[in-house]
């Protein structure tokens, strides 16, 4: 289903409410711009590498080298900034690296013909150690602090990683949504073969999925960049099991064929607001992992219960209307 | 008196619009080989799953050896040493023959260690019994079909079978490898094993069978000893269906060629394909299952891969490498299967209507929405598609509604060239006479129609022309007028016309 909100996300969003609801309940320090402001800039990595996971998701794919593209792209960004390249050549750069990732990924797919899982775990590898050998390990750093602006600019007093986040939302929302290429990212996740008899060239269009998820990660690379003043080649460590998280929790089936963006946006806040409560909360990082771990869990299993009793009451509606079968004689 | 090994007796099922069984007796000797023939949906496969457990019976009883048995699963049916070999095999390729035979039923030195040498000495004695020449240690994976078959028979027999069911074991064999599979069956019966043996290869029915049920509709037309009767009486008997079905055709002058093809070939699938489709035609498509139908259509439309031909669309030569180059030369295809090839069930009436013909409703990759709703609104009226909406998704219509938003996707396109496989598989007789309403107006406006259907009732009743096809050929071509149910069958069956 394409809509924009559906009863599923509605259900993610109440979830998110009621987490702020009890988090504000629990400490007085959550509830405060100044907290809020930073767990939407917290977010926005998470929250811009999960648009292109929910195009591949939902296309019935899978991408785990969005991490390690992260790495690969921040680290060229930066050796192009410490190099003196003008701003926009830098970020062309490492959006190019990214797309180029995600081209590789998708060829090795459509043409390769290897199953999504294999083909971006091989490119999780590869990204991760060519930022490794790029940098001989290092950080890069050192280059003008003017960069810096990208991350701590705050326009109309929202922190310009946010705008950018907003951006990249809404136009992957109406990429999804009002373009015959967003219908057709439906169409494969819901049924490929369906898709290909209607006419549709498959192939192209899961490649272009790809470079999408290798773009949203160049261009969290930026922000990351941005923000932290210098590119660390093991930046973007296990980035892309927060993103499936965020976009699952979200509403995406991993199955393909149904989700939105506007899921994904508040799975990405409920993994940012869970983070950052924790966090106030003075809970240590081992148990958050166990805490946000159980939440994925329970969000899934959640959706799969709730799921399966809608399509039961459906199926006692279509029953009951049908009428009974002839009996034998 | 004689003691059956299997008598099944008032054998009924019926499925929602469908009554498949219709009180059906069928008993079987022991060291018998009891064919079972009937045209496609005849009900030979579901009386089969009622005896395999796979399907639960409305009505009627089963009795093996004498005694009344309860088979209400596939476990049940096993434990009474009833067994199925089905058309499509079951093996393991990475195990290896002894593992195959044994798999579910390892015999173990301790509960959960396997038995190895245990294992493989029984598959050796198996084998032996069965006088097959086959390696117990050889993985599965690089042995033949025969052979591979052969493992099929040898691990049914496990535990001692009384009652084997092959469906059509001979479909994918060699002539060499049907003796082999026949001497196995030979030296099954020997034992005293019955066997139910159901093929579409008439000839077969004479070296192997001793007596042959004609099922019909779901009904049992007759049981004959095979020396009793010729095969051009049982082909009678197979086909001689009232026509009673009301089929509404309309009968428009045939104008110019739209779709020619010339000498079609796919390696190993279709061979030398030539038919052509005219304006205002219907050319029906009869055969059994894997003639071929199917996988002419899908090469025709450039769904999968063409080792040679020509085709020809308004007489102009047309380079079909993919659906979308059909689409764009105006050939609708409705594929046999709606729910896995047809649609897409995620997605709304309104998506799926409009998914082929998106590059008309949309300017520089964004859709014009309100166009394409505009459209899809339209068909769902024209067609009387049943839904609250056209953002209902489509998984929740009927399956006649499904199949009309199917053909409402190439309405949309605009296309004059439909292929339709199958276009009233498993839906209700209402939607059945709506589609041929359709079909009618379609053949009125100039388009031409190319029908594969398994019903032939439904391609003597709504077709112009009947191209038969039999092992990847067309090797008849009938007019509706001269056509019968018989000729057409025996054409299929692969008997000189």
């Amino acid at each position: 289903m394409t809509s924009t909100f559906g009863r599923r996300q509605f259900g993610t969003l109440v979830g998110l409410l009621a987490l702020c609801a009890l988090l504000t309940i629990l400490t007085p320090h959550f509830l405060t711009v100044s907290n809020l402001l930073n767990i939407t800039e917290q977010t926005t990595i998470n929250a811009v590498i999960s648009v292109g996971m929910t195009f591949v998701i939902l296309s019935g794919g899978i991408d785990l080298s969005v991490g390690s593209i992260v790495a690969i792209a921040g680290v060229c960004l930066a050796t192009a900034l410490q190099r003196h390249m003008p701003l926009p050549v830098a970020l062309t750069i490492a959006l190019g690296v990214g797309s180029a990732c995600g081209l590789v990924n998708g060829l090795l797919i459509t043409v390769g013909r290897l199953a999504p899982f294999i083909a971006t775990l091989g490119m999780m590898s590869i990204a991760r150690g060519a930022a490794l050998l790029y940098t001989d390990g290092r950080p890069v750093s050192g280059f003008d602090a003017s960069f810096r602006a990208l991350s701590t600019a705050r326009p109309f007093m929202i922190p310009a990683p946010v705008i950018l986040m907003i951006v990249v939302y809404v136009i992957g929302h109406l990429v999804l949504t009002r373009t015959t290429f967003g219908r057709y990212v439906y169409a494969i996740g819901g049924n490929e073969e369906a898709t290909r008899l209607s006419g549709v060239r498959v192939g192209i269009h899961k490649t272009i999925i790809y470079v999408i998820a290798g773009l949203t990660s160049g261009i969290a690379a930026i922000i990351l960049t941005a923000r932290l003043n210098s590119a660390q080649p093991i930046a973007g460590f296990m980035y892309e099991l927060d993103a499936i998280a965020a976009t699952v929790i979200g509403g995406t089936s991993l199955l393909g064929g149904s989700g939105t963006l506007a899921g994904t946006l508040i799975g990405s806040l409920i993994m940012g607001v869970l983070r950052n409560g924790l966090n106030i909360l003075g809970i240590s990082s081992f148990l958050q992992q166990v805490v946000i771990g159980s939440v994925i869990i329970a969000a899934v299993l959640l959706d799969g219960i709730l799921n399966a009793r809608a399509q039961r009451a459906r199926a006692r509606r279509t029953s009951a209307a049908a009428p009974p079968p002839k009996a034998a004689v | 008196m004689t003691e059956f090994a299997l008598r099944m007796i008032g054998v009924s099922k019926s499925f929602p619009g469908v009554l498949a069984l219709d009180s059906v007796d069928l008993d079987v000797l022991p060291g018998e080989v009891h064919v079972l023939l009937g045209e496609n949906g005849a009900g030979k496969s579901t009386l089969m799953k009622v005896l395999s457990g796979a399907v639960r019976r409305d009505a009627g009883e089963i009795e093996l050896d004498g005694q009344r048995v309860e088979i209400n699963s596939p476990r049940d049916a096993q434990a009474l040493g009833v067994r199925i070999i089905y058309q499509e095999l079951t093996l393991v390729p990475y195990l290896t023959v002894a593992e195959n035979i044994f798999l579910g039923h390892e015999p173990c030195s301790f509960p959960g260690l396997v038995d190895t040498k245990r294992m493989r000495d029984d598959a050796s004695q198996l084998l032996q019994t069965l006088g097959l020449r086959l390696d117990p240690d050889r993985p599965v994976r690089e042995m033949g079909i025969a052979q591979q078959q052969m493992v099929e028979v040898a691990k049914a027999l496990v535990g001692n079978a009384r009652v084997l069911v092959m469906d059509e074991p001979t479909s994918a064999l060699t002539n060499t490898e049907i003796d082999e599979l026949f001497a196995t069956i030979n030296r099954l019966t020997a034992r005293g094993t019955a066997i139910i043996y159901i093929s579409h290869r008439l000839e077969e029915l004479t070296r192997i069978g001793n007596r042959v049920t004609v099922l019909r509709d779901g009904r049992k037309i007759a049981t004959h000893r095979v020396g009793e009767v010729d095969i051009a009486y049982l082909i009678r008997l197979m086909a001689n269906r009232d026509l009673s079905e009301h089929f509404p055709k309309r009968r428009v002058p045939p104008g110019r060629p739209l779709l020619e093809v010339r000498g079609l070939r796919r390696a190993g699938v279709l061979d030398d394909i030539n038919l052509t489709v005219r304006a205002g035609e219907v050319v029906g498509v009869a055969g059994l299952l894997g003639a071929g139908r199917t996988e002419m259509a899908r090469a025709i439309v450039g769904a999968d891969r063409r080792d040679g031909g020509e085709i020809r669309i308004n007489g102009e030569i047309a380079r079909l490498d993919h659906p979308a180059d059909a689409i764009r030369r105006g050939i609708g295809f409705m594929p046999e299967d709606r729910k896995t090839q047809g649609l897409i069930q995620m997605l709304s009436v309104g998506e799926n209507t409009t998914l082929p013909a998106l590059g008309i409703f949309s300017r520089g990759g964004f859709l014009k929405r309100r166009a394409a709703a505009a459209m899809a609104t339209k068909l769902v009226q024209d067609l009387r598609i049943r839904t609250p909406s056209i953002d209902q998704p489509v998984a929740q219509l009927s399956g006649g509604n499904q199949q009309k938003v199917v053909l409402a996707k190439w309405l949309a396109t605009g296309a004059d060239i439909l292929i339709m496989d199958e276009p009233t598989r498993g839906i209700d007789i209402g939607a059945k006479v709506e589609i041929y309403e359709l079909m009618n107006q379609l053949t009125a406006r100039g388009a031409g129609i190319l029908m594969i259907s398994s019903e032939l009732t439904e391609v003597l009743g709504m077709s112009d022309r009947i191209l038969v096809m039999h092992a990847g050929r067309i090797v008849a071509e009938f007019d509706a007028a001269a056509a019968t149910q018989e000729n057409v069958l025996r054409a299929a069956l692969g008997q000189a016309a």
